[in-house]
């Protein structure tokens, strides 16, 4: 059979035979790897700290913390109602709405920037309607927040949609004939056992509004302090403060890992939990 | 019509199901609804929990309309008081045992400690108090049921809804868990509707059996009334099986089992005290005299009926007041000159005989 076991191996179970397989398995991670490291590596940590303190940094930090916090609010506000309707429930269209929901992944965030300008900026399809009430959207903090909305509630959603789905229906069955009225029943059987999809979504679509770029520049423009979230703040700096450029940079990664690892952490915990 | 029973009269499309009955359950007494996969024995009990609304029909418990379709009444699940026991119990995972039976007077305004007394007498009462904090899926078939069953009870039903109560089980748990089941609904005293395919189940459990084929009730008695006069051939099927409660004596190797005046030989070292014997059709071997031969079980019988098929015969006979099913080719029903009012002597082998706790 000529299987030969690969460096490392020291379990029972049976070999697939693949050897080759480990050694192409390695490429992916050593390259991720790679360049995360580099970025991590690039500065001292004191001089990341110092970096970090500049009023750029700064206020880049607050304002992708409080818009990304409200993006994320309003993602789970409004997708959890249109995810359990997703999982639960039958209606002409519903298949519109499957691609309509994934549709910001797959299209280019800048694309969907110009998307939002051409619905919601001051000559767009809604846009005019509202700068007759005196509200301008686009280059707004809003603009910001709704950008985010866009392109990472999908994410929510799907995670969501699988958490309802993945909750027999015939648990609410049994609560309504027990007494539980359709909101209690998903108050006390549905959101508890969906629970840890439902958070791993959160964390999932808070990561992504985190990172968001393409869309934001588009349609909310570059304003420090108004609409300069991170991401955005490493590119203007970039070209002319490499240091703190590598430093917001190195901000961003290390929030996007402590979100990963605060997903798994809580799903683990909310699995055992649940029994 | 006791008002304390389940009355329902059922309208309903479904796919290609057209459901039509009538049924009432007395408080107290068990029917078993019975029917080939897909004749809507499922969507019965769904309609009268409230969780599929019937296109007309009324359904009513305790006096209590739960739904009318002519006065536009449709109670909401919630609202009916009815208790349910789904096919996998579907029981709560992420809550114990406790919290489980306890979930229904929560829902209808119990505060937390009551609640959590109550259920704890309601564990006790079926013998669960060990399992109380355990989750559902550190809990074996049996207790899994019987903790639905506490659920459904505590909650305050009037009637109970079960759904293959059984069919979760595997063969050895069964018989043990059958007769645990009889106790608890016997104990409830409430009308309850049993849907299952096994006819050791509907005769252990019910009081009647009510048939459903292709969504219409073809007959509705007690299993002896459905044995001796089947309506339709699935119904013979069902009830022609030699079906019997028996007293099987102490004792090994071969022993006796009565039934009623009758009395069988049988194999069946870990049975004792009261169970069920079945032997099938084709088993049964007739004859004008009575023939010495290795059959340990002989009876002199009388021809009740002959139902005849295309190469085959059903001989309903009478046994000392049992009723008897043989099956033999036609070319022998001839040769013995069978008919209604002859005489004859049936045999069956012990070793086909099956007896089931």
């Amino acid at each position: 059979m000529g299987r030969e076991p690969a460096a490392g191996e020291g379990d029972d179970a049976r070999r697939d035979g693949l050897w080759g397989f480990a050694l192409l398995a390695a490429v992916l991670p050593l390259f991720l790897g790679l360049a995360l490291l580099a970025l991590l590596t690039s500065l001292t940590p004191a001089t990341l700290v110092r970096h970090l303190a500049s009023e750029t940094a700064l206020r880049a930090l607050a304002l992708t913390l409080r818009t990304t916090l409200v993006a994320t609010l309003i993602t789970v506000g409004l997708g959890t109602p249109l995810a359990y309707v997703l999982a639960r429930r039958r209606f002409p269209g519903r298949g519109v709405v499957d691609v309509l929901i994934d549709l910001p992944v797959t299209i280019p965030p800048v694309v969907a920037g110009v998307a939002l300008l051409l619905a919601f900026g001051r000559r767009g399809l809604l846009g005019r309607s509202l700068e007759a009430f005196g509200v301008t959207l686009p280059f707004t903090t809003a603009a910001v927040v709704m950008a985010q909305v866009f392109i990472a509630s999908p994410f929510y959603v799907k995670a969501a949609r699988a958490g309802f789905a993945a909750v027999d229906a015939s648990l609410e069955a049994a609560a309504r004939t027990l007494g539980a009225s359709p909101w209690r029943t998903f108050r006390t059987v549905t959101l508890p056992l969906a629970g840890p999809a439902l958070l791993a979504g959160t964390v999932l679509a808070w990561a992504r509004a985190l990172s968001e770029f393409g869309a934001t520049i588009m349609f909310a423009g570059n304003l420090p302090g108004r609409t300069q979230t991170l991401t955005l703040a490493v590119m203007t700096a970039i070209e002319t403060d490499l240091d703190t450029a590598v430093a917001v940079a190195t901000l961003a990664l290390l929030l996007a890992a402590a979100a990963l690892l605060a997903a798994r952490l809580l799903s683990r915990r909310l699995e055992d939990g649940r029994g | 019509m006791a008002e304390a029973g389940l009355a329902l009269a059922l309208a309903h499309r479904r796919g290609a199901l057209a459901l039509e009955m009538e049924l009432e359950v007395a408080a107290g007494e068990t029917v078993a609804l019975m029917g080939p996969s897909g004749a809507g024995k499922t969507t019965c009990l769904e309609l009268v929990a409230g969780l599929l609304r019937p296109r007309q029909g009324r359904v009513s418990c305790g006096g209590r309309v739960w739904f009318d379709g002519a006065a536009g009444r449709d109670l909401a699940p919630e609202a009916r008081r009815v208790g349910v026991l789904f096919q996998d119990y579907a029981l709560f995972p992420h809550l114990d045992a406790r919290a489980n039976v306890a979930y229904g007077l929560r829902a209808r305004g119990a505060g937390r400690a009551e609640a959590l007394r109550a259920a704890d007498a309601w564990l006790e009462r079926l013998g669960l108090r060990e399992a109380s904090r355990r989750r559902p899926r550190a809990l074996s078939g049996g207790e899994r049921q019987r903790v639905a069953l506490a659920r459904a009870l505590a909650s305050g039903a009037q009637a109970l809804l079960l759904d293959e109560p059984m069919g979760a089980l595997d063969v050895a748990t069964r018989a043990a868990v059958r007769g645990q089941l009889r106790g608890v609904l016997r104990d409830a005293g409430l009308p309850t509707l049993l849907v299952t395919h096994d006819a050791v189940d509907a005769l252990a459990l019910g009081d009647r059996v009510a048939v459903l084929e292709a969504g219409r009730l073809t007959q509705v008695g007690t299993h002896d009334a459905l044995a001796l006069h089947p309506r339709t051939s699935f119904v013979a099927e069902l009830a022609g099986r030699n079906l019997y409660p028996v007293a099987v004596a102490a004792g090994a190797g071969l022993k006796e089992a009565r039934a009623g005046a009758v009395v069988f030989h049988v194999l069946a070292d870990q049975v004792e005290g009261p169970a069920f014997l079945v032997f099938a059709p084709s088993e049964v071997t007739l004859s004008a005299e009575r023939r010495p031969g290795s059959a340990q079980n002989v009876f002199a019988a009388t021809v009740r009926e002959l139902r005849a098929g295309t190469d085959r015969v059903s001989v309903v006979l009478d046994a000392s007041g049992l009723t008897m099913t043989a099956e033999i080719t036609r070319p022998a029903a001839e040769q013995l000159g069978l008919s209604p009012g002859r005489d004859v002597w049936a045999a069956v082998k012990a070793t086909a005989i099956g007896v089931y706790a």
